[in-house]
């Protein structure tokens, strides 16, 4: 049962009621393997193959920021696992990534959540260009190859620019959805 | 249960990220040390979910049919005209093939040719675009219960798209020809030279390592040749294009928009697919 944590009144823990914040609790990681999926499916949209690490990047860094309890290392570990077997990275490039951006953002959260969104927005960019450096850095030590610096450049800008549209939806669910106070 | 103090809850909860950023770590190591074991939990994942994918795109596949509808609807008549065009030109082609038709039987004849059997092949809807970012490929619904095998060569109407690098139970996976790994034997059709097709993930992947004495030349038509036992001669490719003063391919097969797929059997085992070739490598070095 979860500590309680503000004094009042409140309703009795049935199971149906536990269920709910259950769910609730689980929402974050949940919703990003929901995401990541729809990112890999057959949409035919343009730059689909870029958009998964960024709904990957701006989900565990959103969430790192907003219920680090509902993001936690391990399910950070799961979900980056799930996008190095869909986005055909060599398997661990995007857990470490993502484990980065997590840490990052845990770390940051005091300062972070106290500023503006366009600080955060600002913040985040920065984040996705060491992410995509560092994709770009790990893929072509591995595969022992230059890559083409395009690619990276294009995710950056997806990343950076996907991210207010997500964190705007997300901030829904945060509030509502998500929130297991609401259970 | 004995609830440990807060510090020391605290504490463990300060070890959790550094043990999982080693565990990442350890992936990295694993997945370079095993590269079937990646192979395999890749092809799982797309087993579990090319059924669904398969019907996601159902709807989609339709919405898209009918927009091409709609924009075929509005250039009928240009369409009409030219097609008018084209057959009284292809009508001309026709009475040149038959009679070279005709030729190349009397030819072969008197050379006693013996003729190369047809190869056998199936059809395959793509399910998914499977790349990633640095990776292109696609995803069929097809795998080793359908008979599948790795090395399988992948035409659309047009020309060559790729090979089976990645098989699973009910799903391949096709590295497309523009894949910075893929690399295929060609031949220059007009001058016969040898030369490399190297995919850099963009559209159109580069010609190198011509012949000195004759370069690519602007237009000509690239074939793959059969050169390493990889693939078969004269699948079209594509044909020429400099750009910057580099010689690229302009593909034939229409990668960007793939809706099907013939895979061919030609039991050409002589290079196998980049994945299958770390392996290989392993095991020799075993």
């Amino acid at each position: 049962m979860a500590p309680l944590r503000t004094p009042g009144i409140r309703p009795r823990p049935t199971l149906r009621r536990r269920l709910d914040a259950a769910s609730r609790r689980l929402f974050p990681a949940a919703g990003t393997t929901v995401l990541l999926l729809l990112a890999a499916a057959p949409l035919g949209l343009p730059g689909q193959a870029q958009a998964q690490p960024a709904v990957a990047l701006a989900c565990v860094f959103f969430w790192s920021l907003a219920r680090p309890a509902s993001m936690t290392p391990p399910a950070v570990f799961l979900l980056g696992l799930l996008a190095d077997l869909l986005g055909l990275t060599p398997p661990g490039v995007s857990v470490l990534i993502l484990l980065a951006a997590h840490g990052l953002a845990a770390g940051w959260r005091r300062a972070l959540v106290q500023q503006g969104f366009l600080t955060v927005w600002l913040v985040f960019a920065a984040v996705a260009a060491g992410a995509a450096a560092l994709e770009w850095a790990m893929v072509g030590l591995l595969s022992v190859r230059l890559l083409p610096a395009h690619d990276a450049l294009l995710q950056f800008g997806l990343t950076a620019g996907l991210f207010p549209a997500l964190a705007a939806l997300f901030t829904q669910a945060h509030r509502g959805l998500a929130d297991p106070d609401r259970a | 249960m004995i609830r440990p103090s807060i510090p020391m809850r605290q504490a463990l909860a300060r070890l959790v990220l550094p043990l999982f950023v080693m565990a990442g770590f350890a992936l990295l190591l694993l997945g370079r040390a095993d590269a079937l074991l990646a192979e395999r939990a890749r092809m799982a994942l797309a087993d579990a979910v090319v059924p669904a994918f398969s019907v996601a795109g159902m709807p989609l596949a339709a919405a898209r049919a009918a927009l091409e509808k709609l924009r075929e609807l509005r250039s009928l008549r240009a369409d009409n005209a030219r097609l008018r065009a084209e057959n009284e030109q292809l009508l001309r082609w026709q009475a040149a093939a038959a009679a070279l038709d005709s030729e190349n039987a009397t030819l072969k004849e008197a050379l006693h040719w013996t003729p190369v059997p047809a190869a056998s092949y199936v059809t395959a809807r793509v399910v998914a675009d499977a790349g990633g970012v640095y990776a292109r490929a696609v995803l069929l619904p097809i795998g080793r219960s359908h008979g599948m095998t790795k090395g399988q060569v992948a035409l659309d109407g047009q020309g060559l798209v790729g090979r089976v690098t990645e098989l699973g139970a009910r799903s391949a996976r096709v590295l497309l020809v523009t894949d910075l790994n893929s690399r295929i034997p060609v031949a220059l059709e007009s001058s016969r030279g040898r030369a490399m097709s190297m995919g850099t993930n963009g559209p159109r992947p580069r010609l190198a390592h011509w012949p000195e004495e004759a370069p690519p030349v602007e237009g000509e038509r690239v074939v793959t040749s059969a050169e390493t036992n990889a693939f078969p001669a004269g699948l079209p490719l594509g044909t020429v294009r400099y750009r910057a003063g580099v010689p690229e391919v302009e593909l034939a097969a229409r990668l960007d928009r793939l809706d099907a797929v013939r895979l061919f059997d030609y039991g050409q085992r002589g290079v196998p697919p980049p994945e299958a070739a770390a392996r290989l490598a392993e095991r020799r070095g075993k």
